[in-house]
């Protein structure tokens, strides 16, 4: 295989694969998470933050149903829930707002850095959470930084959350006074995902800041000289707000799977100028030993025919991953936002004539859904039960999103979430 | 507005979804933002559900508030309709759609659906998830349920109706199954459980039914003090949870219907000698902290002291519609009932009691685990291990069993862990023995080695608190109260520590090793509390007197 992959349009891709697809774009009920939930893993990201969400008790009870048994480890989450005083005026809200979060930072002095994340109660009362924020500064500069976004499910979907959290941090972010060009990787990887990536880098001889990063004290410096790797495909506010400090993004798919880290790495190390055979040495071992765990799943999955519903933006990279590498079928691939300029290396690399969607019109999604019969489905955990006692197998998209999957090492794992399924219904069967 | 970090209830329209989703043909439109379809999963994942609830949601987004969310949601009640064809409609609003004031019950009525549609009020920034639920139900009574016939045919049995289980309602399923069948049993048969797979010419039906049993009175009492009011159906007032209590049921009833009351117990009721065998002798006096929702703590508490022999040393609810009844309650075992959703405020008064069992949701399984107090599991919230595939009641005479075995393997346990605590210094259970039943691949040097010098000299490593007495083997009262004391603060005196005579030393090796650690740590503290620098035999005993008071 080829480990220069034509990224960009110009090249060569200009009418290869789905670079020209018009989407199918539904608009109807959408069973998919709001960008509250993108708390769960940015918490366990940065470990001095605390993301306080102003909303009702219906955004309380959603990130403690999606958090499961985390909220219990003394979670660095919570809500301040607005109750019917607010709402009348009885009780001036900013006050409110101020001794809530007194009373957190009294119980938490550990925090360095505060989340006010809004919601859509609070952004239908219009509730100026960037002001609050500006005030919260003020009371608790310089122990705590306070800044805000939003994680409501009238603005973000799911994924959308961690963008909006990112894109609020980038305008605090050190200005870098280098010109040599820096590599910067933005998107939440698991640690152990990310330390695989640094040595890989550091074997290219290439130094790499991650964003966000484990500590609010230890943000990455952004400026002109900044060439930034998206690590994530949902995180097209951030890379706006990157963009008007002056860095400057390297297209590239998604690292996921061999085909995509190879190139994902490749993007970075042409734009820094990295030796070919420097490059080569730094990825050989890492890249056969993912081969050939990849040809065990393969066999397994060659010829399967896969649905994916909407969810998290994650559905476009995985498909093409699952078609290349483990030659699956692809029957729709829904996805509930597509950025076609950060999807563009990957839609050039999907086979023609994918059935594409966007957003969701969900009664109607599963109409095609049954009709396909498709033999694996990836969907949310509201779909998934339902439509495994219909006899159709399925794959819950959550777990792609608090999985590590980037990257060499964890090819095979990520293979293996799909395969998983598919096994156990053969064992089952028996 | 108030911090919160855990809630024990959802907000209200979850509740009017538990309904929903309890009924065969009731279909649910509601009015959310966008992500409020997370609720789905609570049905589909925790109750295991194979089905989607029959909730359609207009799932709006920020663009669509500056346009036309009425006509979204009129969408979305047609497209229901059309779809899912219910034979009953109930239509409101999530918290988000109560601030944007479209009138989902207005908007339904300018469809003119052929079919009854119920409108929900259920105040988000007031209300809870059982009130929600309790207010559905109510809701759906008072619309559908029609006046019986003057005329109706006479029945050769007495009928009821079971009013109160749910979707998500822990062990409703079984708890119905279970109390059907005393209730069959007792010459009374079950019109219609509601809401719980009940449809909507069930509810309908439901003033037919001599009187109401209701088994939940979180979700069922509103509809039932109606039904009352508006048929002069009566209801029971007994909730059959505990042996005792379950006995008290079968008295109402039979006075309700004029039944005989049967002689005795039924074959299967075996908590009641359980908890009588001797074996149970050391539950005696076991110090207790209940909570949960009203009905289950309430219940909870009398099966504790009564029929268990324990004693509750705390109680509370977080459902603040009961909390008179809770508050009445916990001044029958003298104590203050903690009424709060605040799980931080459990959290303080459980530390404050150091009870030694706690019966509790989800949320007071986590405080267990991190005080490392034994724990069951009474009350929802609970996770997905609560909707057990085996039968599993909590109400009459096999509840009682149930419960009786839940309660009590957390104790056992604890006691388990306690005597291989004080195992680990017998030359069997040290940490590098194999397994007995490897006996043939054990490392010969491995099981001399140690033995002898261990028990002698080597430190007990957990709290020993299951036997006060030194030389009784097996004494009744393990854990009480100031056993656990006593070993709150044990390792602080390694500094200046008494010395052991070589007798007392002696002496000490006579007794049995599993109460070998308590006896030399007791006698140490002892020895120290009184300025004793040599342990002789009489020390020994001074403290083995001093401490089996």
């Amino acid at each position: 295989m080829s480990t220069v992959i034509p990224i960009r349009a110009e090249t060569s891709a200009q009418t290869s694969g789905c670079t020209d697809v018009v989407p199918l774009v539904e608009r109807g009920q959408r069973e998919v998470f709001c960008g509250l939930t993108g708390i769960i893993w940015l918490h366990r990201k940065i470990q001095d933050a605390f993301f306080l969400v102003v909303g009702s008790r219906t955004c309380a009870h959603l990130i403690q149903s999606a958090a499961g048994v985390m909220i219990f480890a003394e979670p660095r989450f919570g809500t301040a829930i607005i109750d019917e005083r607010d709402l009348a005026g009885l009780a001036d809200v900013h006050e409110e707002l101020d001794r809530v979060v007194g009373q957190l930072l009294a119980r938490r002095p550990d925090i360095r850095l505060l989340f006010l994340v809004g919601s859509c109660p609070s952004e239908v009362i219009k509730l100026d959470l960037s002001r609050a924020a500006e005030r919260q500064n003020q009371i608790h500069h310089p122990k705590v930084r306070v800044l805000n976004y939003s994680g409501s499910g009238i603005e973000t979907t799911f994924t959308q959350g961690e963008d909006a959290c990112l894109a609020a941090m980038v305008p605090g972010l050190p200005a870098s006074t280098d010109t040599a060009p820096a590599l910067m990787v933005v998107g939440t990887l698991a640690d152990v995902v990310e330390d695989q990536m640094r040595s890989l880098f550091d074997r290219m001889g290439l130094q790499v800041n991650f964003f966000p990063p484990r500590n609010s004290q230890a943000m990455p410096v952004v400026g002109p000289n900044t060439r930034y790797l998206l690590a994530q495909p949902f995180l097209a506010d951030t890379a706006r707000a990157l963009q008007s400090r002056g860095a400057q993004h390297l297209p590239a798919p998604f690292p996921l799977g061999v085909e995509g880290t190879t190139a994902w790495l490749q993007a970075a190390a042409t734009e820094l100028g990295v030796a070919p055979e420097v490059f080569e040495q730094a990825t050989a071992a890492p890249r056969q030993r993912a081969e050939k765990a990849l040809a065990v799943q393969r066999q397994m999955l060659q010829g399967q025919r896969i649905f994916f519903f909407p969810d998290s933006q994650l559905e476009i990279p995985l498909a093409r991953f699952v078609h290349r590498e483990l030659g699956m079928d692809l029957v729709e691939v829904g996805t509930p936002y597509l950025h076609r300029q950060h999807m563009a290396a990957e839609l050039a690399l999907m086979p023609a004539g994918t059935r594409i969607s966007e957003g969701q019109d969900v009664d109607l999604q599963l109409d095609r859904c049954i009709a396909d019969a498709p033999d694996l489905v990836v969907c949310g955990l509201g779909l998934a039960n339902p439509l495994e006692a219909q006899g159709i197998t399925t794959k819950w998209a959550i777990e792609l999103v608090f999985t590590p999957i980037q990257g060499y090492e964890q090819a095979a794992d990520l293979a293996g979430l799909f395969s998983r399924p598919l096994k156990r219904r053969l064992k089952l069967a028996a | 507005m108030q911090l919160t970090l855990w809630t024990y209830e959802g907000p209200p329209h979850v509740g009017a979804m538990r309904v929903a989703t309890a009924m065969t043909d009731v279909h649910y439109v509601l009015h959310a933002p966008q992500g409020d379809t997370y609720a789905d999963l609570l049905f589909t994942m925790i109750e295991r559900l194979p089905r989607r609830p029959p909730v359609t949601y207009t799932t709006f987004q920020a663009r669509d508030l500056g346009g036309d969310t009425a006509e979204l949601f009129k969408d979305a009640a047609r497209q229901a309709m059309a779809r899912f064809n219910p034979a009953a409609m109930l239509v409101g609003s999530s918290c988000t759609a109560e601030l944007i004031q479209d009138d989902p019950g207005g908007l339904a009525q300018a469809l003119k659906l052929t079919i009854p549609v119920v409108a929900l009020e259920l105040p988000s920034y007031q209300r809870k998830e059982n009130w929600g639920a309790s207010e559905t139900f109510y809701q759906l009574c008072r619309h559908l349920v029609h006046k019986p016939a003057a005329d109706k045919p006479a029945k050769a049995r007495p009928t009821c109706n079971i009013l109160g289980p749910s979707a998500l309602g822990f062990r409703h399923r079984d708890d119905v199954k279970e109390i059907t069948q005393l209730l069959n049993q007792l010459g009374v048969d079950v019109a219609v459980v509601a809401p719980l797979s009940a449809s909507v010419a069930d509810v309908q039906k439901l003033a037919e039914a001599d009187f109401n049993v209701v088994l939940y009175p979180e979700i069922g009492l509103a509809a039932a003090q109606w039904l009352q009011r508006q048929f002069d159906q009566p209801y029971t007032k007994t909730v059959p949870l505990g042996s005792h209590a379950t006995r008290d049921f079968i008295v109402e009833v039979c006075t309700l219907t004029g039944l005989p009351q049967p002689a005795q117990d039924p074959s299967n009721a075996h908590a009641h000698w359980y908890a009588k065998s001797v074996d149970s002798t050391y539950l005696t006096g076991k110090r207790v902290y209940i909570f949960g929702d009203a009905t289950h703590v309430v219940a909870a508490a009398r099966i504790a002291s009564q029929e268990m022999g324990f004693e509750v040393v705390g109680l509370g609810t977080y459902s603040r519609e009961f909390a008179r009844e809770v508050r009445d309650c916990a001044k029958r075992y003298g104590v203050e009932a903690l009424i709060t959703d605040d799980y931080l405020e459990v959290e303080t008064q459980i530390n404050a009691l150091q009870p030694e069992l706690i019966l509790g949701t989800q949320m007071e399984r986590h405080i267990a685990k991190r005080q490392g107090i034994p724990c069951a599991v009474i009350s929802a919230p609970v996770h997905v291990q609560d909707f057990p595939a085996r039968y599993a009641p909590q109400m009459g005479f096999e509840g009682a069993n149930v419960l009786f075995d839940t309660w009590v393997h957390p104790l056992m346990m604890g006691l388990e862990e306690h005597l291989i605590g004080m195992f680990r210094e017998d030359f069997e259970f040290h940490a590098g023995a194999a397994p007995s039943h490897l006996g043939s691949t054990r490392p010969a040097a491995e099981n001399v080695a140690p033995v002898v010098a261990a028990p002698i000299s080597a430190p007990v490593a957990t709290p020993v608190t299951a036997v006060a007495s030194p030389t009784a083997p097996a004494p009744t009262n393990t854990l009480t109260t100031d056993s656990v004391q006593k070993v709150a603060a044990p390792a602080q005196a390694a500094s200046n520590q008494a010395t052991w005579s070589p007798e007392a030393e002696k002496e000490l090796g006579k007794i049995p090793f599993f109460v070998r650690g308590k006896a030399r740590r007791n006698t140490e503290r002892f020895a120290q509390d009184q300025g004793v620098a040599t342990i002789t035999v009489e020390t020994l005993y001074d403290a083995k007197a001093h401490f089996s008071r």
